[in-house]
């Protein structure tokens, strides 16, 4: 029965319950459209920046990061080989790098070089595809990134020169071809990185089957804890497993900035929201006011009559939740697989970064329910109002008219 | 006569602090059980007040209200609600009645509340609805009723409880005269075949008319108690 009052108490100004139950929907609605853009914005910055170079999790030998020398480096046999194919869902590449002098004809500068296996390297961080001229890799010829080349006035099929300390030490020199030359969004890399392969880079550094980091790429952020748990066994062998989120520390703060920023517009729009929705509750209990002086006086315990309100405005506050929800699936299905893009000076500032210039978007079901969550919350309590103001509620004086 | 309320030394006083005002004072009067009475007075003269305190709606300033030996007004709330449940029916002036519910579903609300089986509320529901001659309005909303048949159904949901009296607060001010006589018709029939006890407040003099007994009220005094059965 009181079910039953319930629901036609609902219909009973069918406006008034549409209209509040449109706008806890348009709350949920743009809620969640503007948690999906700005969770798909920093997923998409973060795997463009974890993909220009530092991937999403590292293995290190124990120490490398506070100390990032070539006597940190570990060998990487056949058997850890075999062992991170079988263990690890992930592709993952190995490096070797160290910095060095680099020389062309007349100019000396600092780079970083690095030792990789091609094929692995571009499946990471597309290497292949950065390329602006000469060729990806070809019998002992580097790749030289653009601004060091320009730099050193070099170009493909010119000689560099590298100079510098190899493992334990030694004297580490080279002198090898140019085989092409690669820009890179981000201007420290551009700046100053040489690209070897793998076992050039270990001849170079004497340090035979040795290698620095083996860096592994997710599918996306989200997958991140599953996947540095599957790597834990490592910690205890000698190797230290690093995430992003702990090689760029900087980029952490941001994004909690940036997060904080984005719970401040959605809390202004649920405040909105909030008093829209207090309104209509206001008015349906003074307008209701006679009707549970009625109930009281007949003999309806006051408690009964809490229980119906605060069904009337659970049930407005889940099909408002629900109908957002489902309003916002194919909204955010369509930004995620059409995103904005956008044009002129923000484009171009974001293409020199290597970003595209698109609104990304991502539909993750944590967006969802995270969002629906907050509304029904404010919507309960939003309902505590009908429940105070019948406590107070005088028999006597509601029936009066 | 055996009594059913009795009150002693009543005093209801707003404003104690600044400029008392006794809506009922000093009130000593008992209703029996079967009686037909209505409560008289112009407008202010006490007849709500008066009637929340026999009612249990409302808390005395000092005095006593007994209703068939239980002082109601030092009940607890939520007691004092089941109270009311199990023994007041109430008729208010207008919109007694829950909008969202059908003629027959406001009628058997109470006795729902009561927690009567779903075959007696049934049957009595439709057997008073019946006697308030709705048997053909079961399923109307209030707003698809008249004012006079919408104080009917309130009529036949506060005795659906069976309660020990009926109390109904000027139940035809809202009502056209034949509306009126009718709603009276009515409840005069219940209370000669079924033996409720009614205690109406009026200030129609054709309702007045039709009374047992006539308690006049003025500025919250008992000015007169007339007994007019076989008179
Ligand atoms: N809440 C209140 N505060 C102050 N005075 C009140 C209040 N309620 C009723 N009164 C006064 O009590 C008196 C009796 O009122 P009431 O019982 O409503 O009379 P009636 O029902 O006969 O018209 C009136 O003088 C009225 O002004
Ligand atoms: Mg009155």
């Amino acid at each position: 029965m009181i079910l039953r009052l319930v629901w036609r108490n609902l219909w009973r100004n069918r406006r008034r319950t549409l209209i509040t139950m449109a706008s806890v929907s348009f709350a949920v609605l743009l809620a969640i459209v503007s948690k999906s853009l700005q969770s798909g914005t920093w997923n998409y910055f973060v795997s463009s920046i974890v993909g220009y170079y530092t991937g999403y999790v590292q293995l290190h030998k124990q120490g490398y990061w506070d100390e990032q020398v070539l006597d940190n480096s570990f060998v990487l046999g056949d058997s850890l080989r075999e062992a991170l194919s079988k263990d690890v869902a992930s592709t993952y590449t190995p490096r070797i790098e160290s910095y060095m002098l680099a020389a062309g004809d007349e100019l000396t500068r600092g780079c970083l070089a690095v030792g990789v296996d091609p094929e692995r390297e571009t499946k990471l961080t597309r290497l292949r595809e950065k390329l602006v001229s000469g060729s990806y890799f070809n019998d002992d010829g580097l790749i030289v990134s653009e601004g060091l080349a320009e730099r050193l006035h070099l170009a493909a099929g010119d000689t560099i020169v590298l100079l510098g300390q190899g493992y334990r030490q030694t004297n580490a020199a080279g002198k090898y071809p140019v085989a092409g030359i690669a820009r890179f969004g981000s201007p420290q890399l551009n700046e100053g990185i040489v690209f070897m392969q793998l076992n050039q880079a270990q001849e170079l550094f004497d340090a035979a089957g040795r290698v620095t980091s083996v860096v592994f790429m997710l599918e996306d952020r989200h997958g991140l804890d599953a996947f540095t748990d599957s790597l834990a066994g490592y910690r205890t062998k000698g190797y230290e497993v690093l995430t992003w989120k702990e090689m760029m520390p900087q980029l952490v703060d941001q994004m909690t900035l940036d997060v904080g920023g984005f719970y401040i517009q959605i809390g202004i729009l649920y405040l909105v929201v909030a008093f829209g929705i207090f309104g209509t509750v206001i008015m349906m209990t003074m307008e209701r006011r006679f009707e549970f002086g009625m109930l009281t006086a007949v003999g309806m315990r006051k408690s009964l009559i809490a229980r119906m309100l605060m069904g009337e405005t659970l049930l407005i506050a889940i099909l408002g939740t629900i109908c957002g929800m489902l309003l916002s699936y194919p909204v955010v299905y369509y930004m995620t697989t059409h995103p904005i893009r956008f044009t002129g000076e923000m484009a171009r500032a974001y293409e020199s970064f290597g970003f595209e210039p698109v609104l990304p978007s991502e539909l993750v079901w944590s967006n969802f329910l995270g969002q629906g969550a907050v509304v029904l919350v404010i919507a309960l309590v939003i309902g505590l109002y009908p429940l105070v103001s019948l406590t107070r509620l005088n028999t006597t004086e509601a029936l009066k008219r | 006569m055996e009594t059913v309320i009795s009150t002693k030394n009543l005093f209801r006083t707003y404003n104690p602090d600044t400029i008392p005002v006794h809506a009922v004072n000093d009130v000593s009067i008992t209703f029996g059980r079967g009686e037909f009475t209505a409560i008289v007075g112009p407008s202010g003269s006490g007849k709500t007040t008066l009637l929340n305190l026999i009612g249990g709606l409302d808390t005395p300033t000092s005095g006593s209200v007994e209703v068939n030996g239980t002082d109601v007004s030092h009940l607890k709330a939520n007691k004092l609600i089941d109270f009311r449940l199990h023994n007041i029916g109430f008729v208010f002036q207008s919109y007694n009645l829950i909008p969202v519910l059908t003629a027959f579903e406001n009628t058997g609300f109470i006795m729902l509340l009561q927690k009567a089986s779903k075959e007696e509320r049934e049957k009595r529901v439709m057997d008073l609805l019946e006697q308030v001659g709705l048997g053909d309005k079961a399923g109307s909303r209030p707003r698809e009723l008249s004012g006079g048949q919408q104080q009917r159904v309130a009529v036949a949901r506060a005795l659906a409880s069976r309660p020990q009296f009926v109390l109904a607060d000027e139940p035809t001010a809202n009502l056209d005269s034949v509306a009126a006589s009718n709603l009276l018709d009515i409840m005069e029939k219940l209370n000669r075949e079924e033996h409720v006890t009614f205690l109406f407040s009026t200030h129609d003099q054709r309702v007045i008319d039709r009374a047992y007994r006539v308690v006049t009220l003025e500025d919250g005094k008992v000015i007169r108690d007339e007994n007019k059965r076989n008179g």
